[in-house]
């Protein structure tokens, strides 16, 4: 019964635990300690990023401007590192820009009600064309040595980026499921005028959760800056891309109302591990982006076709109970 | 004289889900007359005409055209054999010019699908000349009025060969004038031998244009009668002409405090205008009126959905506004809406979450949702309405429609709303549940709440009000004490003491 709830995240799980046992019996060193810890370490950004678009997605939204926001937050991390501000206050002020920038997103989608595919790929443009003027494709350097790693070096670093990632993701996991909001998320998601006559308040809620992945953005691109002592002024291309099929592929509906951080988890994991994995097994890398391809490709169709035998089941209830 | 019969109905029979709609109706539609259909609201006025439009299939029954069996009806087979309807609200698509209005699935396409524009054009001229609509065929659909869409309308059943023409209340929000002007040209079509099924609400105007007329009532066809030899008491009469039953259990509650009250409230967004109306603690108010007199509109006004901008609401003797939905939760006000469908319950969602979805501050217990709380909720709603459900986990998606009606409304009797606004409550759902149902109203009742219902049930309405408010046209016409409400007399205000025609145009104008 439990597991009947998580069905749409089993495949991805089954996919998942397919190829490490196809990796671990053809490529034993794909398990080594370092391999294990570079995967995670490089996923951990993306899973914070994926994490944020679960919540837009279940709302029936989507945002596609995060890979330009993550380039922002990076730079502004950069920056701000460079004027000596403590740890904490860069934190704070790279979160905020990038809440900030969810803010925007927000605004238009949820008060103005415009469309979020259109608003956010408005973003998409403004935002990178922006810090390419401003930056004029510097990068920064010359960054104080607190900065990279935090400065707790980088064997106690690489892992605290790799737990903050995880510990949000069980935060938010915990909210969605046990906190008002959370039941509000899928409520709006599912139906949004129906949400609206319960009392919720679905422009709130779409707000919050654009400056909630906004926010996200903002520490994902402060984690990820800190593994390197330059900070690049294109990072992110196509991030929005990588978080939005991981959602997917971990069995979130794109259509909204449907979906668990938990299958998302496993999304990143087996997006993530897939090159990785090609590379231990002798395939030609090139080949990654067409599985990854197909592997988005089969969980829309499994989507599609859950969806058409439980709407069959509706209409033909369960005889001993109807 | 039967051979002019061109449409009979015979024993016709529909249910849906259960509910019967329509029993063993009969009726006939001569060549060159026009037949008006009345009765009360849910009295299957609707499901008949859809039956015969092709747009549902009759459970049973049969449907002959020119004395030829009509089976498997379909829209598409309606407008061969020369069915068109037109409808309240015109659907002419507003982009489009009236010429290509009335083109559009009317005409053959020439060669590889060309249209011929001149005989378009010609073609249209000449269907509203034959009307005498003077109306220029090439302006765009958005830029006419509502009596001239319908016009438009009428030319295109005409150019799609209609012999039989339903007319669903078309003078509703028509003015004297227009509606004198449309009569004309239904009489002159009638002339030529089309048949016309005429819907009205507006018994006093059927003597201006009715040939004979036909009575239904709880999906049955009472009588058909020469409109010569009938009136607006007798047709009333047959209209609610029923014993009442014994299911309504409302029983006497002390009344306490006024709890709601509205003073000369409206909405202008919305037609609802100067409506006085009290509510007591323990008191049902019963709702009534036909559809599109305003009194869903003005339930969606009390409970913050469209604002009220005229005149003042009152809870508890205070003043408030009540600007969005969670405002009006926030002060005790649960309103149970009329297509539970569509937005009463969310699909996606568990029984139990769609339970709670209004009561969740009450859940929380230091910050987190209390699941062992809403459980408990769940599986008492679920038992006391018995909604057949496999787990209070499903989703709500799986059940049927009468259960997900159950589930709307354990939502916001969770809430324990102070007022409670219930807009057809029992609409579609089986015996049991709704006795089940008036008794939960009775004893929310008798714990205090101040309820309001609307039903379109007159039997429900007499027998659960203690008082019952009337409204026509967007306003309160009448207020009946329980003692004095009867059938009748709220038929009678429902309808409207008006003369003909006295109904501004456009104040019948609803947006649903």
């Amino acid at each position: 019964m439990k597991l009947g709830r998580y069905k749409r995240e089993l495949s991805a799980l089954l996919a998942y635990v397919a190829l490490l046992v196809i990796a671990g019996v053809v490529a034993p060193g794909f398990f080594g300690g370092a391999n294990l810890r570079d995967l995670a370490l490089n996923n951990a950004s993306t899973l914070l990023i994926a994490t944020g678009m679960t919540m837009v997605i279940l709302l029936g939204e989507i945002d596609i401007s995060v890979g330009s926001q993550f380039a922002v937050c990076t730079v502004a991390a950069g920056l701000l590192a460079k004027t000596g501000v403590p740890l904490p206050l860069l934190l704070l002020g790279v979160v905020l820009i990038g809440a900030a920038m969810g803010a925007v997103n927000g605004a238009l989608i949820g008060w103005l009600r415009l469309p979020s595919i259109i608003v956010t790929l408005a973003m998409l443009v403004a935002w990178r064309d922006t810090l390419r003027w401003l930056t004029a494709g510097a990068w920064v350097q010359d960054l104080p040595g607190t900065f990279q790693w935090f400065g707790f070096g980088q064997q106690l670093g690489q892992w605290l980026i790799v737990a903050v990632a995880l510990v949000v993701l069980v935060c938010l996991g915990w909210i969605l499921r046990n906190l008002g909001i959370g039941r509000a998320i899928y409520a709006v998601g599912s139906d949004s005028e129906a949400a609206r006559l319960a009392g919720i308040q679905p422009r709130r809620i779409v707000f919050s959760v654009f400056v909630v992945m906004g926010a996200l953005v903002g520490l994902a691109a402060l984690l990820n800056a800190v593994r390197f002592s330059i900070v690049p002024s294109n990072s992110g291309v196509g991030l929005e891309l990588k978080a939005i099929a991981a959602v997917v592929v971990g069995g979130t509906a794109i259509s909204g109302g449907r979906g668990h951080l938990l299958g998302t988890l496993i999304g990143v994991a087996l997006l993530g591990t897939i090159g990785t994995a090609l590379t231990f097994l002798g395939i030609n890398p090139f080949w990654e982006k067409a599985i990854q391809g197909a592997i988005i490709l089969a969980a829309l169709v499994s989507d599609v076709v859950m969806s058409r035998l439980e709407h069959h089941a509706r209409i033909n209830p369960i005889s001993s109970n109807a | 004289m039967t051979d002019s019969v061109l449409l009979s109905i015979t024993d016709v029979s529909k249910a849906y889900a259960g509910v019967r709609a329509l029993q063993s109706a009969s009726f006939d539609l001569r060549r060159g007359e026009i037949h008006a259909l009345v009765g009360e609201n849910g009295a299957g006025k609707s499901t008949l005409i859809k039956i015969i439009t092709g747009a549902i299939e009759a459970d049973n029954g049969k449907l002959a055209l020119n004395g030829q069996g009509i089976s498997r009806n379909s829209p598409r087979l309606a407008k061969s054999l020369g069915i068109a309807a037109i409808y309240q609200q015109p659907a002419l698509f507003p982009e489009l010019t009236v010429t290509e209005n009335i083109a559009l699935g009317v005409e053959k396409a020439g060669r590889w699908g060309r249209i011929n524009w001149a005989a378009r054009k010609r073609r249209a001229a000449e269907l509203l000349a034959r009307i005498g609509a003077q109306i220029d065929p090439e302006i765009d659909a958005s830029e006419l009025t509502m009596p001239q869409q319908q016009l438009v309308e009428i030319a295109r059943s005409l150019g799609a060969d209609a012999r039989l023409l339903i007319l669903d209340e078309p003078t509703a929000a028509l003015s004297q004038e227009d509606t004198d002007n449309l009569f004309k040209v239904l009489r002159q079509l009638r002339d030529d031998g089309v048949g016309i099924i005429y819907i009205s609400h507006r018994l006093e105007e059927l003597p201006l244009i009715a040939d004979r007329v036909t009575v239904l009532r709880d999906g049955r066809t009472i009588e058909t009668r020469l409109m010569a030899q009938t009136n607006r008491q007798d047709l009333i009469q047959s209209m609610v002409g029923r014993e009442l039953s014994a299911v309504f259990p409302k029983s006497e509650v002390k009344l306490g405090d006024v709890v709601l009250e509205l003073r000369e409230c409206g909405c202008s967004q919305t037609g609802v205008s100067n409506v006085s109306l009290v509510v007591r603690a323990g008191e049902i108010v019963g709702l009534s009126g036909l559809v599109g007199a305003g009194r869903t509109e003005l339930a969606r006004t009390i409970f913050g959905l469209t604002a009220a901008d005229e005149g003042e609401i009152l809870l508890r003797g205070k003043s408030v506004t009540i600007p969005s939905p969670s405002a009006a939760i926030a002060q005790g006000i649960a309103y149970v809406p009329e297509d539970r469908r569509r937005h009463g319950v969310i699909l996606d969602l568990a029984v139990s979450a769609n339970v709670t979805l209004a009561s969740l501050d009450r859940l929380t217990s230091y910050g987190s949702l209390d699941f062992r709380r809403e459980k408990e909720i769940a599986a008492d709603y679920t038992r006391r309405l018995g909604i057949k459900t496999p787990s209070i986990f499903a989703a709500t998606a799986t059940l049927s429609g009468g259960n997900q009606q159950k589930v709307a409304l354990s939502r916001w009797l969770a809430t324990k709303p102070s007022v409670l606004i219930l807009d057809e409550p029992t609409q579609g759902v089986d015996v049991g549940a709704k006795a089940e149902i008036h008794a939960l109203m009775t004893e929310l009742a008798a714990q205090g709440a101040a309820i309001v219902m609307i039903s379109s049930e007159l039997p429900e309405i007499l027998g659960m009000s203690d008082r019952v408010v009337v409204m026509h046209a967007g306003r309160v016409v009448k207020t009946l004490e329980r003692k004095d409400a009867t059938q009748q007399n709220i038929l009678e205000s429902a309808l409207g003491h008006v003369e003909p025609g006295s109904v501004q145009a456009g104040s019948l104008e609803f947006s649903l």
